[in-house]
């Protein structure tokens, strides 16, 4: 187990260039200025920013809303940013450098609810609730990704696979009339196209990407087939019953987070779960060792007598199951129908949040209620009567990941072999 | 020692194959059966499959399966008989009303007993500028997904050019409104390809967020700054001026133009510039071999610039001809997905202008065609992405088509598109 071992240490966090230092520094600054200047500077002294704290239509784990002045806020929210950036340049942080440059870009966001919200309230706790709803399918996306880059192979076509599992969620469901059996109906269409995916990319060795094209295309036209045939003819199979929201005793009453975690439907409770499993199954067993191994290294693993294409086809399908699952979200979690092309280019997200999350688990869900709040933020701009277009908040996920994608964060360590077929010798 | 010398004496001799290719011409000649062969069976094994799903949908051939097989089996073939007639007719066009038209001498009635042939070909002008636009891409070892962003920012600029400038003379300014076109898909296709070249930000994430950018910046500038006064908050652009329209060669309802003709021209252009330049043979080299390509002291950065440059100006172009010539303002509705069927029109043409052209008439006829097999059978027009992305799957992996249909394997190995996980390297 030498060379795997050996060849899996290598992944370690590097130490922070001094111009990285600097660079980050800068950022750290410039985002300082930017709250005071766009916010702080124009705001009367007077107004106050009113949060909701529990989300409407809940009374267990119940919080006060919270009244800050807004301008006060905002000031300190902005010495506090250049203060950390003038530490950064001067001395430096160290291995907490991408740490605090997330902090700072968290006060940012917070400080743009601040201002946007000024002599107003919002529900922010509906709005993070509606967030982490909003994050499940992008999350289970990049689970779904992990699962496959980490055994070594690319799968690009996890929105395919969603969108092919939301229509049959829908259909099994509706024919079923239980969300339980329309859940296991989208997760096996889910992976048969995973399957479909694996054996085009191991076996018949086709250029990964263009095997992933391929099903895309294929989903795309044989859910809107499906549902301009049938379901928008026969609308009582395309009414599947909802997975409802379910409150976990105790946790639920947790102030603040309960409403927001733990008073869900079972697919936010799915991604949690996912996350654990994931976590400890890749990172402290045998098998995720191994599977790792294959998508580091594969002829390594060979070498010590690990089956690599077994091990890639086994990741494959369990990244069908999760994508399955998140693509069942759209219809028993949110939605309670089928619509053409519903996933939107959720699965391409996922990818994003990914690869932005460095192919972890605990990464990839950071990543996911990143976009999740991203996205519920848009949503709640335009009820506030914000002069700013919704659409411009809709960017932020694509902007935000093509500037991790730069490496101006910190550049990510994608699994080595992943995208090669395996050729035995 | 001795290894690293045979690993350099194989570069070498790379290098010099890549310089002085085999005589093309010849090999051409005979494998062109050969060659012709696969993409042949793959598109009729799709039209197969499509016929299966014709049958397999359709309530009265289960119904007649009910009360025999023999029924069954030949309700099934009237009903896929009927359908693919009107998929013939929908795209050629009547042969019995050709002839009797043809007889008859009445230009018009000529024109309109033609008019389905015609319209094939205008769908398949999009198809050739956006299919030359992701095998350039591919040529040059880079998958631009973005096509379809690059398509809408390239229509938007033509869009503004077309109706914001007024008083010019048509000669002047219907290419001006082209031009923009280009510029703008270029712009879109630059910013993934110096991401790429300068950071190592995969292309495949990167044109899939751009994609994003483009359609969320199109809705605003089209609900906003571009909107058509009186539009009711509708996305929808101004009508562009006469003289920035491209002429059109007929009467309505033929809508017959020159955006064709000028497709056609830009395809041979693309075919001198890859395939009869030094510049064509370093793009394809950097494509091909990228170790050659650094020994043989290539510039990959600029390589990748310009080919993600003149991708994207091909697609920007060809959202800028759909507007100019066809659709004469600008809506969200503007492309079904051509941006994504080109990968597949690129693959299944070998990433040659004049495979493309090829693939591109066929996929355009098809969807011409299916537009009547909707109104007449009532299938949706979404069976023919099924189709194309069946075709795709077998293009791509030629060995399942040798397994159907019992080919004998090639001597030569394939050529193989090279591309690389995302990881950024």
């Amino acid at each position: 187990m030498t060379t795997v071992t050996q060849t899996i240490k290598h992944r370690q966090i590097s130490e922070i260039s001094p111009a990285r230092k600097l660079f980050m520094g800068i950022v750290e600054l410039i985002i300082g200025v930017l709250i005071y200047v766009l916010f702080a500077a124009k705001l009367a002294p007077e107004l106050m920013t009113t949060f909701n704290m529990t989300p409407g239509g809940i009374d267990v784990g119940t919080l006060a809303d919270w009244v800050l002045p807004s301008r006060i806020t905002l000031i300190i929210f902005a010495v506090i940013c250049v203060g950390i950036g003038a530490f950064q340049i001067v001395k430096g942080f160290g291995r907490a450098t991408n740490g605090l440059v997330g902090l700072c870009g968290l006060l940012l966001v917070f400080g743009f609810l601040v201002w946007q919200a000024s002599g107003k309230s919002l529900n922010l706790s509906g709005m993070l609730s509606s967030a982490v709803l909003l994050a499940v399918p992008i999350t289970l996306a990049a689970f779904s990704g992990i699962l496959a880059e980490r055994s070594g192979t690319i799968n690009i076509a996890i929105e395919g696979m969603m969108l092919m599992s939301c229509m049959f969620a829908a259909l099994v469901g509706s024919l079923t009339k239980s969300a339980a059996i329309g859940l296991l109906g989208g997760v096996l269409s889910a992976v048969a196209l995973a399957m479909l995916h694996a054996v085009l990319c191991i076996k018949y060795k086709i250029n990964q990407t263009v095997s992933g094209t391929v099903i895309n295309i294929f989903s795309a036209g044989m859910t809107a087939f499906i549902s301009q045939k049938f379901l928008q003819k026969y609308q009582n199979l395309n009414a599947p019953p909802m997975l409802t929201r379910i409150p976990i005793p105790l946790l639920s009453r947790i102030p603040f987070i309960g409403p927001i975690l733990f008073n869900q439907n079972l697919f936010v409770y799915l991604m949690l779960l996912t996350l654990i499993i994931l976590q400890v199954a890749l990172f402290s067993t045998r098998w995720g060792l191994r599977l790792r191994s294959v998508g580091e290294h594969p002829k390594a693993a060979d070498t010590l007598g690990i089956d690599v294409i077994r091990t890639r086809y086994v990741g494959m399908l369990l990244s069908g199951v999760v994508a399955g699952i998140a693509g069942a979200f759209f219809t028993l979690g949110s939605v309670g129908r089928f619509d053409e092309g519903m996933t939107a280019g959720k699965g391409f997200i996922g990818l994003a949040a990914m690869i932005f999350g460095n192919w972890y688990p605990i990464g990839a869900l950071g990543a996911g209620l990143l976009f999740g709040f991203a996205d519920a933020i848009g949503s709640k701009l335009s009820l506030l009567g914000s002069t700013i277009p919704p659409q411009f908040m809709g960017m932020a996920p694509y902007l935000i990941t093509m500037i991790v994608l730069a490496g101006f964060i910190g550049k990510g360590q994608a699994p080595a072999a992943e995208g090669k077929p395996y050729e035995k010798e | 020692m001795s290894e690293a010398q045979a690993e350099k004496k194989d570069l070498g001799q790379a290098i010099l194959k890549e310089i002085n290719p085999p005589p093309e011409e010849e090999a051409h000649k005979k494998s062109f059966w050969k060659a012709i062969s696969i993409p042949a069976l793959a598109i009729l094994t799709g039209l197969l499959i499509g016929a299966v799903m014709i049958a397999a949908t359709s309530n009265t051939v289960w119904a007649a399966f009910g009360q025999s097989i023999w029924k069954g089996f030949g309700r099934a073939f009237v009903e896929i008989g009927a359908a693919y007639q009107a998929l013939f007719t929908g795209a050629i066009g009547d042969p019995v009303r050709i002839v009797r038209a043809l007889g008859s001498g009445d230009a018009r009635e000529i024109r309109s007993a033609l008019n389905p042939f015609l319209e094939s070909l205008v769908q398949s002008t999009p198809y050739i500028f956006t299919g030359l636009a992701v095998a350039v891409g591919f040529r040059s070892g880079l998958f631009n997904i973005g096509v379809e962003g690059q398509l809408f920012i390239g229509a938007a600029a033509a869009t503004y050019v077309g109706y914001a400038i007024t008083g010019l003379p048509g000669i002047i300014h219907m290419p001006l409104a082209l031009l923009a076109g280009a510029l703008g898909g270029a712009f879109w296709a630059f910013i993934p390809g110096f991401l790429k070249a300068k950071t190592g930000g995969h292309e495949v994430i990167n044109t899939i967020m751009m994609n994003w950018i483009a359609f969320r910046l199109t809705e605003w500038l089209l609900s906003g700054p571009m909107s058509r006064p009186g539009s009711g908050g509708m996305p929808l652009s101004p009508l562009i001026q006469k003289s920035a329209e491209i002429p059109q060669f007929f009467q309505a309802p033929i809508r017959f133009h020159l955006g064709f003709i000028i497709a056609l021209a830009v395809a041979w252009l693309i075919n001198w510039l890859l395939f009869k330049t030094t510049w064509g043979l370093n793009l394809r080299t950097v494509g091909t071999n990228p170790r050659a390509a650094k020994y043989a002291g290539l510039s990959t950065t600029k390589s990748i610039i310009t080919a993600m440059l003149i991708s994207g100006a091909l697609a920007g172009t060809a959202g800028a001809v759909q507007i100019l010539a066809v659709n004469r303002s600008m809506a969200l509705g503007l492309s079904s997905g051509y941006g994504f069927d080109s990968i597949a029109l690129a693959l299944i043409g070998n990433n040659t202008p004049l495979g493309v052209i090829l693939a591109s008439l066929l996929f355009g006829t098809l969807r011409n065609g299916a537009t009547r097999m909707m109104v007449v059978s009532a299938i949706p027009i979404d069976i023919v992405d099924v189709i194309q992305a069946i075709i795709l799957m077998f293009v791509a992996a030629p060995a399942i088509i040798r397994a159907i249909y019992h080919l004998k394997k090639p001597k030569k190995e394939e050529a193989t598109i090279f591309l690389s996980g995302w990881g950024g390297k």
